[in-house]
This record gives structure tokens, sequence and C-alpha cells, in this order.
């Protein structure tokens, strides 16, 4: 019960924690989006528009008060949950993150998924057989994925699975012209497919989702791996492993359940800074594969400085990396028994 | 005093003899590593003395035909203006060797003193440090780059910055953990007894001690730095033209892919691969030399 | 192929998308010649023309789905290729039309049986009401229209329900042409009127997502940031029927994707593709490349003369003889386009754009800038906007290889597209500069009114001389048949070469690429694809 409580509390004091870190990136995106330089309110009068009708645009923006009162205006918004509207596309911001945040999650939670299906047995491989050529190999192939830039190597795929062979269907976002979304659930067109039962969609919309998701997963193999390799490497030298052996159990066993189960730890934890480290990539491969994420959405608002929208995106961005940290930090109460009892 | 202090850091670092003993091991054992260092004396030359290495210079168009695939003139062929690619990868390595060390340096000298501080003075300093580590780290990094240069302006200068602080919390967090395990050390205890005042104990005789899997940290973070540069002059926002710069050269000739002139984006694309590659491998190595549990 | 419930699912996806019930099978149709897709590289952020901050590529929605009065007529290009016809009025909603002696009052009769989507004939009110709106609303549709001499609400007058009154201030050749132009749209005024609300009384708002007109095409879907479904109305009075049942206008931002696309037969058209693209796969089998020259427009290098050494006119001269002309529109315009250097040294007629009497001679150059004071030359940037990259950036490393042989040392400046607008078209500061300006209106006035007059938009260099404003004044509203037309025009153009602040690099081409199962499309001066042109083969 106690340690149930204790659980809670630090869920709750994790929280509290955040919400200095929230707002400070309220106040750092809110001064870099009024650092970008030129003039919204001129870029989007037009190339034709006279002095009054900037000024116009202006007033209807919000810009033409100090920088002080924009700033307690845009909290006095958000706190109604509204972020302004998405000049560069015309609409609610909201209603732009609540339509691509799906898409970009599908892709980066893919790619992970992808991601992490490969490189923890390489990891795993590497660490049981140290220092031998397959070792070096799994090095050597997963630091080379992580030395490409994601958009040379989104290019590269499209050239060849798209545009030679033809295996893969033509970049054009989610889902082929042929076919229609299945009704929309949970945004994610693959879980939702198959909610609907409609197996066709589902295996379209894997088929448009392969090449990014392969481009983003192998920049992402190195740290995934690294990690297992050297956390298996760990665990297999530690004592309990040692101890495990000692008392006659099956190599593979001790490897399964020991080490194996312990080495999991840290490469959960490194899930987060990968989280970061994709959506990031996203950016450049969205572009590439003409996907509808809030990646691409957010390079155009930065271009045009669409002071909303680039607000908007990092928000939720910022909102999503709390969340993931709670998250892992719960993950991790949950597979160590110890971190609830220290103090 | 000073021998007093000498002799308990000894535990944490190995006589140079030794360390160099290691080093030999670890490089028999890892023919890899032995190969990225290799490749990384070769990119220093190159940096260094390229522009005096290559055929032509890579800012003079018209060398050749445009656009022509790799020959005996052009190794790796002429770009659309009739430049000569071969000489622009090669002149490209002090530019981009540039921005990354310089972008890592800073962020090792900002990051580390912060994450000094924060670590063995603890308290408020700890706090609010960590809560602005917290709130960089809080962006998606490359976005956080990509806001940066488009709001100082894309110059070199810029990018160095940008790159700088999207890493400034590795090097801060990792020196804070570091310090902060230290702060109560024997030896630590014992250059205070000694008399040294707290900043000489923390830069004098905990920092050095931090160094080792800093040095990690600092491999890897270059090569990010070059791909990270690399992804802002896909999206517009590099470094200008016309300097030759592997990341501006792999995203211009990006374009060039789907037309079939290959030659424009593979070399530079292999350069920037091999760089990252070599100090990611390096990364590795300095891991293997500096782990303690390989050090037995 | 059964889409079930593709109401139910369209619905609830799309946010903010203005949906028909007429739409229910997208799936099958993509599949026959019913339906086009088309890429494109930018993005429709609103279905309202009038609204500020609707950007370029949202112009076609105007086009497509709304009916002006008139329109231009076809003619046919050199190469065979299908252009609109500036020279040519058509009726478009208006059956005919009146102009009176003195060319101060035009007077339209609207077609009998023109209706709006929802069935409401089209009357003068819903004219009066929009043309007001176009007028009233502020920012790009109102300086459109003031360019026809339409700047008051008072000028519109409803006569009866079929015919409307225009009344100008002068007689201008411009009026006519600019109610052909996208902006002067007819909208649907009961349905606008019942979404107005006291704070938006235009109905902004509604119209932004909600299209309400007479034109080809309705839009069924539209997915912002990804894709616009046009749906076609088969009602449609305001000209031939349509090709197609249904066009999809796809988003895809990558240039190297679209060209993919397009070179693997997956879409029937992408619009606007670069020089390097069009040349090439004009020789791929499987594609069309129509590429036109783009009406008054020249892409050129501009000279501030705010800045020292350009006061001199001599330094401008010795800049425009040092440029290598020829390779830039090898290697920026891979040469599509029609060059604009090396013509005869008077001005012998008044078509516009015309050569310049410049060429690359480095002798002249230097010399120029030995009279000048200048032999060993200066520093200066040479800026040019981010968004025109694919065709600036090679025209700068040339410029400034030329440059660098008579002394002057250019830094290279990409500005980013959103700072592009204040720094070098409002604030007028930077020194060297590349531009790309071209006029909606097709006479060479309308092109030196907004290039060659002190603070007008696209004068990005401060160029001041009594002379030329005061020619340009005199002619913008005279017909062209006037006595006094052709002369004060072919001065126009001696003044602008002799004193060459705008050094001209060559004349564009539009380009875009088309699959073999498409034909009928038109160049239009607003450079956006007219949909209601294209038909199956």
């Amino acid at each position: 019960m106690t340690a149930a409580l204790e659980k809670l509390r630090k869920v709750a004091l994790r929280l509290l924690q955040a919400v200095p870190t929230v707002f400070g990136i309220l106040v750092v995106c809110f001064l870099l989006t009024r650092a970008l330089p030129g003039d919204p309110a001129a870029y989007f009068a037009g190339d034709m528009a006279d002095a009054e009708s900037i000024e116009e645009v202006r007033r209807t923006m919000g810009l033409d008060q100090s920088l002080p009162m924009q700033f307690v205006s845009y909290l006095k918004d958000l706190a109604q949950g509204n972020l302004g509207m998405a000049i560069s596309t015309g609409q609610p911001v909201t209603a732009e993150l609540a339509n691509r945040l799906p898409a970009s999650l599908e892709l980066t939670l893919g790619a992970l998924v992808l991601s992490f299906l490969i490189a923890v047995p390489l990891g795993v491989l590497a660490a049981t057989r140290p220092n031998t050529w397959i070792d070096h190999l799994c090095r050597f192939l997963v630091t080379a994925g992580v030395s490409l830039p994601t958009f040379f190597t989104g290019l590269a795929l499209m050239y060849v699975f798209y545009y030679l062979l033809d295996w893969a269907p033509a970049p054009m976002g989610r889902l082929d012209l042929m076919f229609l979304p299945p009704e929309p659930i949970t945004g994610f067109l693959t879980i939702d497919a198959i909610i609907a039962g409609d197996w066709e969609v589902l295996r379209a919309a894997l088929a448009q989702l392969a090449l990014p998701t392969i481009t983003l997963a192998l920049f992402t193999l190195a740290p995934i791996a690294r990690m297992t390799r050297a956390a298996m490497l760990q665990a297999i030298a530690s004592e309990f492993v040692r101890t495990a052996r000692a008392a006659g159990l099956s190599g593979r066993r001790v490897l399964v359940t020991y080490a194996f189960r312990n080495a999991l730890l840290p490469v959960v934890t490194t899930l987060g800074m990968v989280f970061s480290f994709v959506l990031g990539a996203n950016v450049l491969v969205e572009k590439v594969f003409a996907w509808p994420g809030i990646g691409s959405f957010a390079v155009e608002a930065l271009v045009v400085s669409d002071y909303a929208a680039v607000q908007g995106f990092v928000l939720s961005m910022a909102l999503l990396f709390v969340a993931l940290n709670l998250l892992i930090d719960v993950i991790y109460t949950l597979i160590d028994p110890r971190v609830g009892e220290e103090a | 005093m000073t021998s007093l202090t000498t002799t308990v850091s000894n535990t944490e670092i190995a006589p140079r003899s030794s360390l160099w003993r290691h080093l030999r091991h670890v490089v028999s054992e890892n023919p890899v590593t032995g190969v990225a260092f290799l490749l990384f004396a070769m990119f220093v030359v190159l940096a260094v003395f390229g522009p005096y290495l290559v055929p032509f210079d890579p800012l003079q168009t018209d060398t050749g035909p445009a656009l022509q695939s790799p020959s005996a003139a052009h190794w790796f062929g002429t770009d659309h203006l009739g430049r000569d690619v071969f000489s622009r990868v090669v002149v490209a390595t002090r530019l981009d060797l540039l921005i990354s060390v310089s972008a890592v340096a800073i962020s090792f000298v900002l990051g580390s003193v912060m994450g000094c501080f924060a670590g063995y003075f603890g308290g408020w300093t700890d706090r609010i440090t960590g809560r602005l580590v917290d709130t960089i780290m809080a962006f998606p990094l490359f976005v956080l780059a990509m806001g940066i240069v488009a709001a100082a302006g894309n110059t070199v200068e810029n990018i160095v910055y940008a790159t700088a602080i999207i890493n400034l919390p590795f090097y801060a967090r990792m020196a804070r953990a570091e310090v902060s395990i230290r702060r109560n050390a024997g030896y630590v205890q014992a250059a205070r007894l000694a008399g040294n005042s707290e900043l000489r104990v923390l830069f004098g005789h905990i920092f050095p001690n931090t160094l080792p899997p800093m040095m990690v940290q600092i491999s890897l973070n270059m090569g990010w730095a070059i791909l990270n540069a690399a992804g802002l002059s896909f999206i517009g926002l590099g470094v200008q033209p016309p300097a030759p710069e592997w990341g501006i050269m792999v995203a211009e000739g990006a374009n060039f892919i789907i037309s079939g002139e290959w030659w424009l984006v593979i070399f530079p694309g292999l350069a920037l691969m091999l760089a990252v590659f070599t100090f990611n491998l390096i990364g590795d190595g300095l891991r293997d030399l500096v782990d303690p549990q390989r050090r037995t | 192929m059964n889409r079930r419930n593709f109401l139910k699912g369209a619905t609830s996806l799309t946010v903010g998308a203005s949906l028909l019930p007429l739409f229910k099978s997208l799936p099958a149709a993509a599949a026959n010649n019913e339906t086009a897709v088309v890429v494109i590289g930018g993005t429709i952020n609103s279905l309202d023309i009038h609204r500020s901050g609707t950007n370029r590529d949202s112009y076609q929605v105007a086009i497509n789905c709304y009916d002006r009065l008139v329109s231009f007529g076809t003619k046919q290009m050199p190469d065979g290729s299908l252009s609109y016809d500036y020279d040519n009025v058509q009726p478009e909603l208006a059956e005919s039309w009146e102009i009176s002696e003195d060319g101060t009052e035009m007077l339209f009769t609207i077609k009998e049986g023109a209706t709006f989507w929802d069935g409401k004939p089209v009357t003068a009110h819903d004219v009066k009401w929009s043309l007001d709106r176009a007028v009233s609303l502020g920012g790009f549709p109102t300086v459109q229209m003031k360019a026809g001499r339409l700047v008051s609400p008072d000028q519109f007058q409803v006569v009866d329900d079929r015919t409307f009154r225009i009344t100008l201030p002068f007689a201008s050749k411009l009026a006519l042409p600019d109610l052909a132009t996208p902006i002067p749209i007819v909208i649907n005024s009961e349905v606008a009127k019942a979404h107005a609300t006291p704070d938006d009384p235009w109905a902004t708002e509604y119209l932004h997502r909600n299209p309400a007109g007479s034109g080809a095409y309705k839009v069924a879907r539209w997915d912002a940031g990804q894709q616009l479904v046009y749906e076609r109305n088969d009602n449609w009075s305001g000209g031939r029927v349509p090709g197609f049942q249904r066009v999809i206008l796809r988003e895809v931002p990558a240039q190297s994707t679209r060209r993919a696309l397009i070179e693997r037969g997956s879409v029937h058209a992408s619009v606007n593709i670069p020089n390097k693209d069009a040349k090439e796969l004009a020789s791929k089998p499987g594609v069309k490349v129509v590429s036109t020259p783009i009406e008054n427009c020249i892409y050129s290098l501009c000279t501030n003369v705010d800045f020292e050494p350009f006061k001199d006119k001599r330094v401008r001269q010795a800049i425009a003889w040092a440029i290598p002309y020829q390779k830039i529109f090898e290697q920026a315009a891979y040469e599509q386009g029609i060059p604009m250097w090396g013509g005869t040294s008077t001005v012998d007629n008044i078509q516009w754009p015309q050569k310049s009497p410049y060429n690359q001679n480095i002798e002249k150059a230097r010399a120029l800038m030995a009279e000048a004071g200048y032999a060993d030359g200066f520093e200066v940037p040479l800026s040019f906007n981010l968004s025109h990259a694919d065709w600036a950036e090679p025209a700068a490393l040339q410029i400034q290889q030329g440059l660098a042989e008579i002394g002057i040392r250019t830094t290279i400046e990409k500005i980013p597209g959103a700072n592009w607008r204040t720094i070098a078209l409002v604030e007028k500061k930077l020194p060297l500069h590349l531009e790309n300006f071209g006029g909606w209106l097709n006479t060479p006035d309308y092109y030196f009114f907004w290039a060659y007059i002190k603070g007008n938009l696209f004068n990005s260099y401060n160029y001041d001389n009594p002379e030329m404003a005061k020619l340009v004044e005199d002619t913008l509203d005279m017909a062209v048949d006037h006595p006094d037309y052709a002369p004060n025009v072919t001065r126009m153009i001696e003044l602008a070469f002799d004193e060459i602040p705008r050094i001209p690099l060559w004349q564009p081409t539009l380009n875009v690429a088309f699959n073999d199962k498409v034909e009928g499309y038109e160049y239009w001066f607003h450079r956006q694809m007219d949909i209601r042109a294209l038909k199956p083969v």
C-alpha cells in the first residue's frame, strides 16, 4: 500500500517538476518566434499589398501590441485551448496538430519499433560474442546507418525502390489515391484499418509507411544497438549472472531471463533520447516523402514566420516529451523493483 | 601537499605508460578503432592541406562541361555549374571540421562548466541549470537548431552556435553526474583539507577525472554536428553558396538523384558518411579505452 | 471496388473541408480517365482569394471554382501549345457588354440561366456584392482592383437583375482586362450573407473554407496541407464543359519526388517544374512538357541606386557589360526561355519584354569602371530569394565570376522567403539582387509602372527619373492605338536600357509536365493550373 502511494507521490512530483520546464519552453518558443526575421504581416498581406493592408493584417494577427502584451494574450488563449490560426495553411493550429500529429507519431513509433526489433537482437548478438567479427560487423552496420543524413537515405531508397524497381508505392503521403482512409478512431491509419477490418487499406497504409519508416529506423539503430550491447556486457559480467551460471542454469536461460531483462532497463531509458532524435529527423523525412506530419508543417511555418503554427508545434512537442519521459519513468518503475524502494 | 592528491587520483587516471599499453591493447583487439584513427588523421591532413592538393579551384565554374560524369580529368565529375566535384569535396573538409570542432568545443566548455557547478555546489545552481537543460532537451533538437538559425540568420557562426546550444545539455548532464559522484571522494576531501579553494578543487582535481567519459561524447557529437549542418542545408538554412560544404553539396545533389546525376550526391555523401563514421568509431573506441570494466 | 462507408469516413476525417454530397467514389475513379491527378509543390491555404494571407497557389480555386464577368480567349503559340489571349476578352458570366463612347461606363448583361452551384440564378446583386467585397477588404484584392481603376463600391451599380454597370473615373485600357483576372470573382451573395457576422460582414471565415460560386468545378474535399479534390459542375454556364469529372490536386513538397511521380506516370500533371527537369523530361517517353514564356516577366539583376557606386550610370552599364549572359542562360535557365540580351543598339519596336543592347564585353565594362573612377572595383553583397534558388543561385554564381573580372567583389546572400519582401521590396535596401517581377496585365507601361516608378513595390532599386514618371503617368491608361502610345513606350524602353538600373537576363518560362493521358493545357498569366481546359486523351 505505502509502496504504491510512494510511487504515486513520485509521479506527482515528476509532473510538478515538468511545470517550470513547460513554462520555460513557452517563453523560449515565444521569444524565438518573435526573433524570426522578416515581417509576417507583410508576408501574409501578399506581394501586392499596400502599407494600409499590411497594418490591417498586423492588427488581426495581434502584432501591433507590445511583446509582453502579446505573451499575455498568448497565455490567455492557451488557457482556453486556443492555439491560434496557422496562416500558412489557413487552419486553426489545434486542428492542424490533431490532424498531423497521428501521422508523425505513426511514422516515429513505427520506426522505433522496427529499429528496436532489429537493434536489440544485434546488440545482444554483439554482446555475446564481443570482439569477434560478428561484433565488429554489427558495429560497422549500425554506425553506417547513423552516419548518413536521413534525407539522403530517404531519397536513395525512393530512387531504388520506387523509381527503379517500382516495388514501393508512389511517395505521396499516407495512403495511395486508390484507397479511402478508414474511419478515424486513433488517427493511426494502420490501427484504424485493423479496427475497421479493412485489410486492403491496412496493406496500402503499410506500403506507404515502409520506406520512410526504414529510413528513420536505419538512423536509430545505432544508439539502441550500442546501448543494448553495453548493457548486456555489463549484465553478463555481473554477479547475479555468474551466480546463475554457477547454479547450473542453461546458458540460454541465463541470457534471456537474467541478463537480458536487466539489460533492457538502460535501453528503455535511451528510448527517450532516441525519440527526440527521430522527431528531429522526421522533419527531413516527411519533406522527402510528402508525409503530412507535424514536422513538415513546422518547417513550412518556420520559413514564413508563422508564429502561431511554430508555437503550437513546439508546445505540443514539449508536452509530448514530458509525457514520454513520465511514461519511461513509469515503465522503469515497473521493470525495476528497486526503484520504488530507494529514497 | 600536491603529492598527496596525485597519489590519490592515480587510482582514477592511469599512468601514461599503462594508458598507452591499454590503447595498443584496444587497437589490437579492435582493428576497426585503429582504422578510425587512421581515417581521422587523413581528414586532418585534408583539412590542413586540402586546398593545396586539389587540381581545381573549388569555386571556379566551367572547369569542364557541366554535369559530366566522373572521368580522368574530373575524378568525381562536374556539377551543374561545371565545378570540379573532387576539388570541392576535398576542400570542404576544412569547413566541415571547423563547424563541428568549434560547435563541439563551445558546448563542451560551456556545458561542462555549467554541469560542474551544478554537480559540485548543488542547491539553486543545480536547480536552475537543471531546468535550463530540461528546457533545451524538451525540444526536438534538430527543430531547435532550425529555429535558432532561422531567427539569427544562416551564417556559419550561427550554425555553429545553434549546434553548440543543442549539444550543451549532454555535457552539462554528464559533467554534473560525474562531478556529483566525486564530490565527496577521498582525494577531493584531502585536497580541500590541504587548503585548496573550492574552485581549485573543482577544476584542478575533480574535473580532469570527468574528461575520459566526456571524450566519448565529444567524438560522437562531432559526427552529429556535421549531420546537423547537412540537415540545415537541406531545408535551405545551411552554409551560403558557393562555399564548398558536404551537407549543402549533398542537399543540392539530392535534387539530381532522380535525374541520374548520381556523382553529385554520392561523393560528398560518402565523404560526409566517412567523417561521421570515423568520429563514431573513435567514440566507440574511446569508450572501450576509458571503460573501467574493460581495463581489467 | 466497394468503398462502403466513404461519406462517414470523409466527414469525420477532413478537418475544415467542405464536403459536397456529390462526391461518392474516389477510388474507382482514380483508375479510369474521369479523374486527373495534379501535383504541386506549394500548398493551398485558403479557398477565398480575397482573404488576407491567401497565398499564390490558392488563386487557382478562384479560377476553377468561380466565374468572372469576362475571361480571355485562347490563342495558339508558335510551338503549337495553347495560351490565353490578352487581346481577346470573352464572356464568362456576362453574355455581352457595352462600353460608352468616352470609355467611362461599362454595361454588362448577365447570361440567362447562369446559376450558382445551389441552383440560385446569378444576378447583378451578386456581382455588386462580390466586387464591393474585393475593393473593400484591403490587401491584394483591393490593390489588383485598383490597377483596373476600380476603387470604390460607388462605381458598381445594379441596373436590374441581369444588368450591371461599372463607372470609371476616366477611361482606361486596363479596366476590362482587370475584370478577367482571378480577383473580381462572383460569389453567391445570399449564401455568403447568411454566414456573415457583424465582425465579419464579408463572410471571410465562411468563404475561406466553403466556396460559394458558379464555376466549372466545386471543391469536393479539402485536406489542408495535403490535397484538394475538385468535382465538376455539370451545370456550368461559363464555357465548354471541362474534360475531367474530378481533379485531385496533391501537394508534394520535395521537387525530386514530384519529378519521380510524373516520370513514373503516377500522376497526370506536375505544375511549375524547374528548368532542368523541363529540358530533360521533354525527351522522356510518356511525358510531355509545355514551356510557355511568361508574359511581361523578366528575370533581372537589379542595382540599387542608393548604393554609392551604383549612383553612377556608368557603373550600372559596366555591370550590364560584364555579365556572362549565355552561361547563365545555359546553367540557370537550361535554355528554357527567351534571351534578353544582345539586342540592337536602338529601340525599333514596342514589344515587351525585348532584348537589351548589352552583351558580355569585359573590355568595355572595364573602361566604364575606370571612367567612373572605380578601376579598382568595390565590394558588394549579391542577394537572392531563397525560394528562387533553383535559378537564382546558379545565376548569382555566374554573375559573381563575371563581376570579379571588373574588380567587383561580391558575397552571395540567400534571403529566406519571409524576409525577402520586407528587405528587398518594402525597405528596398539590397544593393545588388536578383528579381523576377512579372505583370499580370500585359502591357509594357504596366510593367514600367510597377518597376520604374519611385516608391512602387517592384522598383526595389529606388530608381527615380522624372521623365520616366511622366511617360508612365501619361501612358498607363492610354489606349494602345493612341498615336502617342508607341513613341511613349519606345522612350520608356530607351530610358530603361540606357540607365539600366534593372539588367534583364532572360524571360523565363512556365513549365508544366503531363503524362500522355491528358491534353488541352492552356497557359495563363496567373501561372496557376486552369483545370477547366484539361481533358483526357
